[in-house]
């Protein structure tokens, strides 16, 4: 092996541009078999040392003072420390393990390694800060942060295929020379954890596949009731490092790949799964406090995937999208019954989810028809334009500046609860054995929305008029050649989006008890507002189902759990979305159109990130 | 007006587009002047003229994208709409000069696109999901199958557009345009940036497509082309059309030369001159084998 130092602080590195082949080298210059030793000891260690006690105290939150028992963010390293184990011994060939690494064990096991380290490390230093020194580390947490820091190095020595370096262009000097240089590095770098492309998956048994959906799914609602229950800023912050950089492993290892690729063949069983486990969520709660994020969770992940229609599909970027949802609370308020509505009126739901999608339409349709002969950029700020109109309006409708309609500032307060077929949903039930309080209630009924809304936007997108929407998003002048009446359709697009708001809108009136102008604005703190909901689908994966769901709920629950950070969160949560752009700008959820791989394309997928689906 | 009209008349059906006494201005610039031109069914007719001859701008007129200042454009009877997926609509479809496929679709989804003017199906079938959906969507997909089989593109039906090599990409395209099941097709530039063996295949594609009973219009800078496919050629040189014919005719005039090559000196030009002049063409020659390859690259 060479011994070369890291390949970062020396970008000159002959002997690699010397050789052809050159000796696959790690980032630290040790060994590789001393290295994927250290690497996997590392996770075995860090799994052992869990189980030790990391402090004498428990004012440290978690309780990390028991031996034989992992607490807290004792758990986050010990799953972290699984996963460097399972991936390290992969990694050694060993046989039964061969189905966990279909990509690059290697490159999983440095990212496993990567993740436990951070963890690791995070919880040691803040033991020591929060309790002022070092001296309050008992010695597992000197295990685990000496355990860790070998798996970390011992992966960052394992040799990897070094990328060919550009030539120095002689004429070169200064701050070019440093430029090429650290694209140098960062090239290296980024080979040092390039996942290889998965071998072609032996094939399964179909009721195989589905017991791996059924895993995959309930390995996902366990992290994500996890990481909303996270009851301490620490956790919650260990939480994402090993979220992360357990997510990044797992897709290393070319598993995450494996398990869409088995997900996109049984869509239906995918679907109903997800929706079942989603129904099944309230029945496992004791209390109202998850249901209450999850409703609104829903509201916000269900409107978003309602303009994926119009941004993702149709490409028309409408940054006013959030009026819609207010049109439909407004609409759905004033025909509820309640005091400070001037309509002395109380219409059953389904008349008023009705109106309210249908008032919605008309407006999307209103709004739609003058601004939509306007391509791109134009179209977005007047369609920013028309949001803010909508929240002015109904702030002047208060009685003094207009008549009175909406009640001003103060909107329509007190609400009541819906009563579906003798079904009060303000009251508590008991089902199967379970108490169902308000917010479950609110959050099944959401459910049955969404569901809606995910087969509208499957429907229409495998249908003629999708196929129009994406060919006007493509490219418009052609689509036109082709004989699509592009008004027509992106004005169809347009009040689609603006129905389904709609709908999603006279449910949140009942949630929320109150609608006011300001939870309609184009930028507000609480989602769903317009640059929350635009985020979440670009976030996401902009054409596809699952992308806005997954999108929404973590711009939900990420700036939630932040608010510790004080007046740094907006700043913590805007650096998330720049680095969330950067090393995956095509969402989390790609569109499975933009994945599609062919034979000898050497094209990665990540490549084709522009323009979506 | 030129009304050397040589071509055998009635040997073609009936006339399938008639534009009479065209004429499109942008302000002050007359772009193209006063052209007549009919094309009938069965018919490949081809219209070439140098750079600027308004070729393009005529073309644009007849697919509905730009609007005539005078004179009409009519399809099988009917004046042409202004709306160019009206035109598409009521029977002219066209490809484009630079490529303009829609790149993140699969190639039998760019078919199905083109087949939208010839489906009816709006969102609430597509909601509903009734058996006519199911119905309709599988005689699409059979005709767009049908059409790749006829262009050599059945085997790549699920590849993305944007990954099929050039050559592949211009056979989409006019997939694309015979879904919308045209009785006149419009070729913009077919060969451009093409291999010989390309062209040839493209040239026996057209014929294909002729044989379909389509009329096909080709704008085409490669003269060898013109002159093997067409039945006649229209020659455009500033905004004025200046000749129709058939292959020989227009290849003898005198005009058409003089518009492409230039004038002759008004006095026979001395022996030192000619030498001169052979040579800057020599040198020309030189220049554009070289330059043309680049040149092409640039439409893709």
């Amino acid at each position: 092996m060479t011994t070369e130092t890291t390949a970062s602080e020396t970008p000159e590195t002959p002997e690699t541009t010397s050789a052809p082949a050159p000796a696959a080298s790690g980032l630290i210059g040790l060994p590789a078999p001393l290295g994927r030793a250290l690497a996997t000891g590392g996770g075995v260690l860090a799994v052992v040392s869990t189980f030790m006690s990391w402090t004498w105290t428990s004012d440290f939150p978690g309780d990390l003072t028991v031996y034989g028992y992992p607490g807290g963010l004792q758990v986050l390293v010990l799953i972290g420390g699984i996963l460097t184990t399972l991936f390290g011994l992969a990694s050694y060939g060993v046989k039964w393990l061969s189905w966990l690494t279909p990509g690059s064990a290697d490159s999983a096991l440095k990212m496993a390694a990567l993740g436990t380290f951070g963890t690791a490390w995070y919880t040691v230093v803040a033991i020591s800060v929060e309790l002022g020194g070092v001296v309050n580390l008992d010695p597992g947490g000197f295990v685990v942060a000496i355990a860790t820091l070998a798996s970390v190095i011992g992966a960052l020595a394992l040799p990897f295929e070094r990328p060919e370096p550009d030539p120095v262009d002689p004429d070169d000097a200064g701050w070019e020379l440093f430029k090429h240089n650290s694209r140098q590095s960062w090239n290296t770098f980024r080979a040092a954890f390039a996942p290889r492309t998965p071998a072609p998956a032996a094939p399964l048994p179909s009721w195989a596949e589905i017991l791996v959906i059924v895993a995959a799914m309930a390995i996902g609602l366990i992290v994500f009731s996890y990481g909303i229950g996270t009851s301490y800023d620490e956790l919650f912050i260990g939480f994402l490092i090993i979220a992360g950089f357990g997510f990044a492993s797992l897709s290393k290892a070319g598993l995450v790949a494996r398990v869409s690729a088995i997900t996109a063949k049984h869509r239906n069983i995918t679907m109903a799964g997800a929706f079942l486990a989603a129904a099944a969520f309230p029945f496992t709660q004791s209390n109202d406090q998850y249901a209450t994020i999850g409703v609104y969770i829903l509201i916000f992940a269900t409107v978003a995937l309602g303009l994926n229609i119009v941004v993702g599909l149709a490409g028309l970027l409408d940054l006013g999208y959030v009026a819609f949802l207010g049109v439909g609370a407004y609409t759905a308020a004033l025909v509820s019954g309640s005091p400070s509505s001037p309509l002395h009126v109380q219409w059953p739901f389904w008349a008023s989810a009705l109106l309210g999608a249908v008032v919605a339409m008309i407006f999307g349709v209103v709004i739609g028809a003058p601004t939509l002969r306007l391509r791109g950029d134009y179209l977005a700020i007047v369609t920013l334009g028309f949001g803010e109109i909508f929240r002015i309006t109904v702030l002047n409708l208060d009685g003094t500046s207009g008549p009175d309609v909406t009640n001003g500032s103060n909107g329509i307060s007190s609400i009541p609860n819906l009563d579906i077929l003798g079904f009060d949903f303000g009251a508590p039930h008991q089902i199967l054995g379970s108490t169902i309080g308000r917010f479950a209630n609110y959050l099944l009924l959401m459910l049955v929305i969404t569901l809606i809304v995910v087969i509208v936007f499957r429907r229409s997108s495998d249908s003629r008029i999708g196929r129009a929407w994406v060919a006007i998003r493509e490219d418009e002048t052609a689509a036109l050649a082709m004989g699509i009446n592009g008004f027509r359709v992106k004005l169809i697009a347009f009040a689609l989006g603006a129905c389904l708001a709609g709908l999603s809108g006279s449910v949140q009136a009942h949630v929320t008890y109150t609608v006011t102008p300001e939870q309609y604005q184009f930028a507000y703190v609480v989602p769903p507002n317009s640059a929350f909901l635009l985020a979440a689908v670009v976030l996401g994966g902009m054409g596809t189902i699952s992308g806005p769901l997954v999108g929404a709920s973590l711009l939900y629950l990420i700036p939630a759990k932040l608010q510790f950070l004080g007046d740094y969160q907006l700043f913590a949560f805007g650096v998330t979305l720049i680095l969330l752009m950067r090393f995956r700008p095509e969402g989390l959820i790609p569109n499975r159109r933009r994945q599609l791989e062919f034979h000898e394309e050497a094209e990665a997928p990540a490549v084709l990130t522009k323009a979506g689906a | 007006m030129t009304t050397e009209t040589t071509v055998k008349d009635a040997a073609a059906g009936e006339v399938v587009l008639d534009a009479r006494g065209v004429t499109m201005r942008f302000g002050g610039l007359t772009a193209v002047r006063g052209v007549d031109f009919t094309v009938r069914s069965g018919e490949i007719v081809g219209l070439i003229g140098p750079n600027g001859a308004g070729k393009t701008t005529f073309f644009n007129c007849l697919t509905g994208l730009y609007i005539p200042t005078e004179g009409e454009v009519r399809y099988k009877g009917e004046v042409l709409p202004p709306k160019s997926f009206k035109v598409t609509a009521a029977g002219i479809a066209r490809t484009f000069q630079n490529i303009r496929l829609f790149a993140n679709m699969t190639v039998l989804e760019n078919v199905l696109v083109g087949r939208h003017t010839r489906t009816k199906e709006g969102l609430w079938s597509a909601l509903l999901r009734g058996p006519g959906f199911h119905k309709a969507e599988a005689a699409s997909r059979a005709r767009a199958m049908e059409l790749l089989e006829f262009v050599g593109l059945e085997k790549k039906a699920e590849h993305l557009a944007r990954n099929l090599p050039y050559g592949e990409q211009r056979k989409l395209e006019i997939a694309r345009a015979l879904a919308s099941e045209p009785g006149l097709l419009l070729l913009d530039e077919p060969t451009a940036g093409m291999n010989p063996q390309e062209t040839r295949t493209t040239e026996e594609l057209v014929f294909a497509i002729r044989d379909k009973g389509i009329a096909v219009l080709v704008i085409e800078h490669d003269m060898r082309f013109i002159f093997n496919l067409c039945d006649r050629v229209a020659v455009l040189v500033q905004g004025e059309k200046l000749i129709e014919g058939d292959s020989a005719t227009v290849q003898g005039d005198e005009r058409v030369i003089a518009a492409y090559l230039g004038e002759p000196f008004e006095n026979a030009p001395g022996d030192e001159e000619a030498a001169e002049v052979a040579a800057a063409e020599a040198a020309a020659q030189a220049d554009t084998t070289t330059d043309a390859v680049p040149g092409k690259e640039n439409d893709r």
